[in-house]
């Protein structure tokens, strides 16, 4: 299945344009907004909502709703007065527990929550009302964690990326969120509202060109800049943005389109539309790490000795055991490698040459694939990034090499094995071009029916000491 | 009648005021029947000390519970619950496998009018909150519990405004100072006699990782060495009755130990009990996914005219 990302959009989470729109002129544009944004949405086919939404907060990594049809009434903690919310949604909890299983997939602390009477969050409420009130499309929320990292957050979405493909979803993410969001502290008449200071209009302008170019990227990579500038600290940060952009393949290209932007109680309420069409005016370089796979702080709970990645259960959910690597003369073994699949070590030193034992690219301590795996549990076959896992099984040789005292450039001989040569060569031929190849090791490549683990190459190296 | 009630009545006063904070984890330790999830029990240190500071408080004569939680924030004033009665279910969006709790719970409006109307009159943003669908926070039906589980006492629920964030650590300090004077002035005017809860831990840095069992304590400690020593430079001065110096430092502990104290529930505590220079009673100190608690108790009762 090709699933795919079909449209994006940027809205307000305050209540006013779903309560009072009829109080304030702006708040009606909001509010006419979000419904030239729902009959966008109809349009396009869509058959999944995504929310991330920063009024929901989280602690312990990301939250996604799975139960598949919470239903409460709502009121806000602060705009309690304008009344209450009542709702009942249509929420995907099959995907949702996909979601959450491809997070861990890749690295990240995750968990679904499906319990009656759970607080969904004002800005999801708002979004969903507003943007599927007959909940004709299924939706997915997820909460917005408040120490994630933009590496934490990119990777949040390439696992959402991965379900929509293996589902073959046609799928819109909706970023629940403020520009700026300081608002006015003291109670004012609605009439009276507007941007809160000259300062954070002007900000709030200048980010709203950008996504109307659809320089979304860019946006996302002044997001840190941004919420220094014009947002309350701590409140909520403006990492929505790189969800959003990561969801987009960090693009510079969409198509963009800023369809209301007005003061509610003084924040900046915007309702963007992004469209993945390209503009067709180039993309822009893409500067960050392109992370993978989430390998930071996840193991604060081991008071004693721990790295930043290799205490993690050592049991793979699925596939063989994992060994401890044997002590054997001459072996060498990396707590930086992967455990082995059997009793072997990681490689084994004889005079000056070093014998690896076969690298794939699963990680350290995780056992995960970066790329994804190319089966799933059942066995089904599954879209895999080829360069991804290559890049994980050169960054597996090196930490091996390291270990032993040995290096990239002190390697001699190669041997690849591919388990699909006309799907993957090409891709793998390239990362080997940015990496190995540089050292000129000699190579020969092997398409073979399988590995033992659901990887699609494996690399077996001689090197000097 | 009403009117000439204040002069009539006996002078109400703060009998006692507490730290006391409010993580979901201490319900679900204790398995009340109020609370969905079942646990094996854990962070017994500070359940103990919860225990210590209920026996102490069923010696102490009280009419009502004034409480701020930073769990109710509020950005535009500070806001009081203004209905006599709530019920309900509380989910914990953090913690939900930890925390559903079904709510029941008095409000005193009287005296919650009491101080909106002067935190009003001193230049104060408030507002009553009125919607009788409101779900009130876990912040607050925690500390409740734990204070109080048979809920039979009413409360006075004041939010959390989000001065500090919006503004610094000194405006809030200033609001609060000013929230709690007032706070006081309304109690003595009722002629009821209340016990304060500020509800927050100290140091509040998190774990951002969960044991599989939840209550597993041999993977609870400190989240680090500066907050410990942060915590304990917070805990000996209220153990010393250095309250001025809390307030002094307060800028750099909420800032550097990440602290709760943030959400302003400490500072107006402090002022309700017109900054107190006796010692506080510790009832216990103990870490909750990281985050520093200690559970505290000024005995306003035995030092009357004490304060500064």
């Amino acid at each position: 299945m090709n699933g795919s990302l079909v449209g994006s959009y940027v809205v307000p989470v305050h209540p006013h344009p779903l309560l009072v729109p009829e109080q304030n002129e702006g708040w009606g544009r909001i509010r006419a907004a979000f419904d030239e944004a729902r009959d966008a949405i109809k349009e396009s086919g869509a058959d999944l909502l995504i929310i991330y939404s920063t009024t929901w907060p989280s602690i312990i990594g990301h939250q996604i709703q799975a139960d598949p049809n919470p239903q409460w009434t709502l009121v806000d903690q602060d705009f309690h007065d304008l009344g209450s919310m009542d709702y009942s949604f249509n929420i995907d909890a099959e995907f949702a527990e996909a979601w959450n299983a491809a997070n861990h997939n890749r690295g990240l602390q995750s968990r679904t929550v499906a319990y009656h009477g759970f607080p969904i969050d004002v800005g999801s409420v708002v979004a969903l009302k507003l943007l599927n009130p007959d909940n004709a499309i299924p939706a997915v929320i997820v909460s917005s964690n408040v120490y994630a990292n933009r590496s934490e957050t990119t990777v949040l979405a390439k696992a959402c990326l991965d379900v929509i493909k293996k589902t073959g979803r046609k799928a819109v993410a909706v970023t629940a969120m403020s520009m700026s969001n300081r608002m006015f502290t003291e109670f004012i008449d609605p009439s009276d509202d507007r941007i809160h200071s000259l300062k954070d209009d002007e900000w709030n302008r200048k980010v709203l060109e950008f996504l109307e170019e659809g320089r979304l990227e860019d946006v996302a990579q002044l997001s840190r800049t941004i919420h220094q500038q014009i947002r309350v600290q701590k409140v909520v940060t403006f990492k929505p943005m790189w969800w959003l952009s990561a969801m987009n393949g960090n693009r510079n290209n969409l198509t963009g389109r800023v369809l209301a932007y007005e003061a509610l109680h003084g924040a900046g309420g915007a309702v963007v539309q992004l469209d993945p069409t390209s503009t067709g005016m180039g993309d822009k370089e893409y500067d960050e790490d392109d992370v993978e796979y989430y390998r930071g702080e996840r193991n604060v709970l081991d008071a004693e000795e721990h790295s930043t990645e290799s205490d993690e259960p050592l049991t793979p959910q699925t596939g063989p055991a994992l060994w401890e690597p044997p002590e054997s003369q001459g072996a060498v073994n990396s707590k930086a490698a992967p455990k082995p699949v059997g009793m072997y070590p990681h490689a084994r030193q004889v005079g000056d040459l070093l014998y690896l034992s076969g690298v794939g690219p699963r990680q350290p301590g995780t056992n995960a694939i970066p790329g994804g795996p190319i089966r799933d549990d059942d066995g089904n076959p599954v879209e895999y990034d080829i360069k991804a896992q290559t890049r994980a099984v050169v960054e597996n040789i090196a930490r091996i090499l390291e270990e032993a005292g040995s290096s990239m450039d002190k390697i001699v001989d190669v041997t690849s094995f591919l388990v699909d040569m006309d799907r993957d060569f090409a891709g793998y031929n390239e990362v080997w071009a940015e990496t190995l190849g540089h050292y000129g090791p000699t190579r020969t490549t092997l398409a073979i029916r399988a590995l033992p683990t659901p990887i699609a190459v494996e690399m077996k190296v001689i090197a000097k000491i | 009648m009403t009117e000439l009630a204040p002069t009539l009545m006996a002078k109400g006063s703060i009998v006692a005021g507490c730290l006391a904070p409010h993580p979901p984890h201490l319900v679900y330790a204790e398995n009340p029947p109020q609370n969905e999830p079942t646990s094996e029990g854990g962070w017994e240190q500070l359940r103990w000390g919860y225990e210590r500071l209920r026996e102490s408080l069923s010696n102490i004569d009280h009419d009502v519970l004034v409480l701020l939680s930073p769990h109710w924030q509020t950005y535009v004033g500070t806001h009081f619950l203004g209905i006599p009665h709530f019920e309900g279910l509380s989910v914990d969006p953090v913690f939900p496998n930890l925390f559903r709790y079904n709510y029941d719970m008095n409000i005193d409006v009287e005296l919650s009018q009491a101080i909106h109307d002067k935190a009003k009159g001193s230049g104060l943003a408030v507002k009553m909150m009125e919607n009788p669908d409101f779900r009130v926070d876990y912040g607050t039906i925690t500390t409740g519990h734990m204070v109080n589980p048979a809920f039979d006492k009413p409360l006075v629920v004041i939010s959390s405004n989000r001065s500090t964030h919006y503004y610094s650590v000194e405006v809030m300090q200033e609001m609060m100072m000013e929230l709690g004077r007032v706070t006081r002035e309304a109690i003595e005017e009722s002629g009821k006699k209340a016990v304060i809860l500020a509800s927050n831990s100290l140091s509040h840095r998190h774990f951002t990782t969960e044991s599989e069992v939840p209550e597993d304590m041999s993977k609870e400690h400190i989240a680090s060495h500066a907050m410990h020593l942060w915590d304990m430079r917070i805990i000996d001065y209220m153990r010393t009755g250095q309250a001025q110096r809390i307030l002094d430092e307060m800028p750099e502990f909420t800032e550097q130990a990440i602290a709760e104290s943030d959400g302003g529930g400490l500072t107006w505590l402090l002022s309700t009990l017109s900054v107190p220079n006796y010692p506080a009673i510790l009832h216990g100190y103990g870490t909750i996914i990281g985050t520093g608690n200690a559970i505290v108790e000024w005995p306003c009762y035995a030092h009357e005219g004490d304060a500064q």
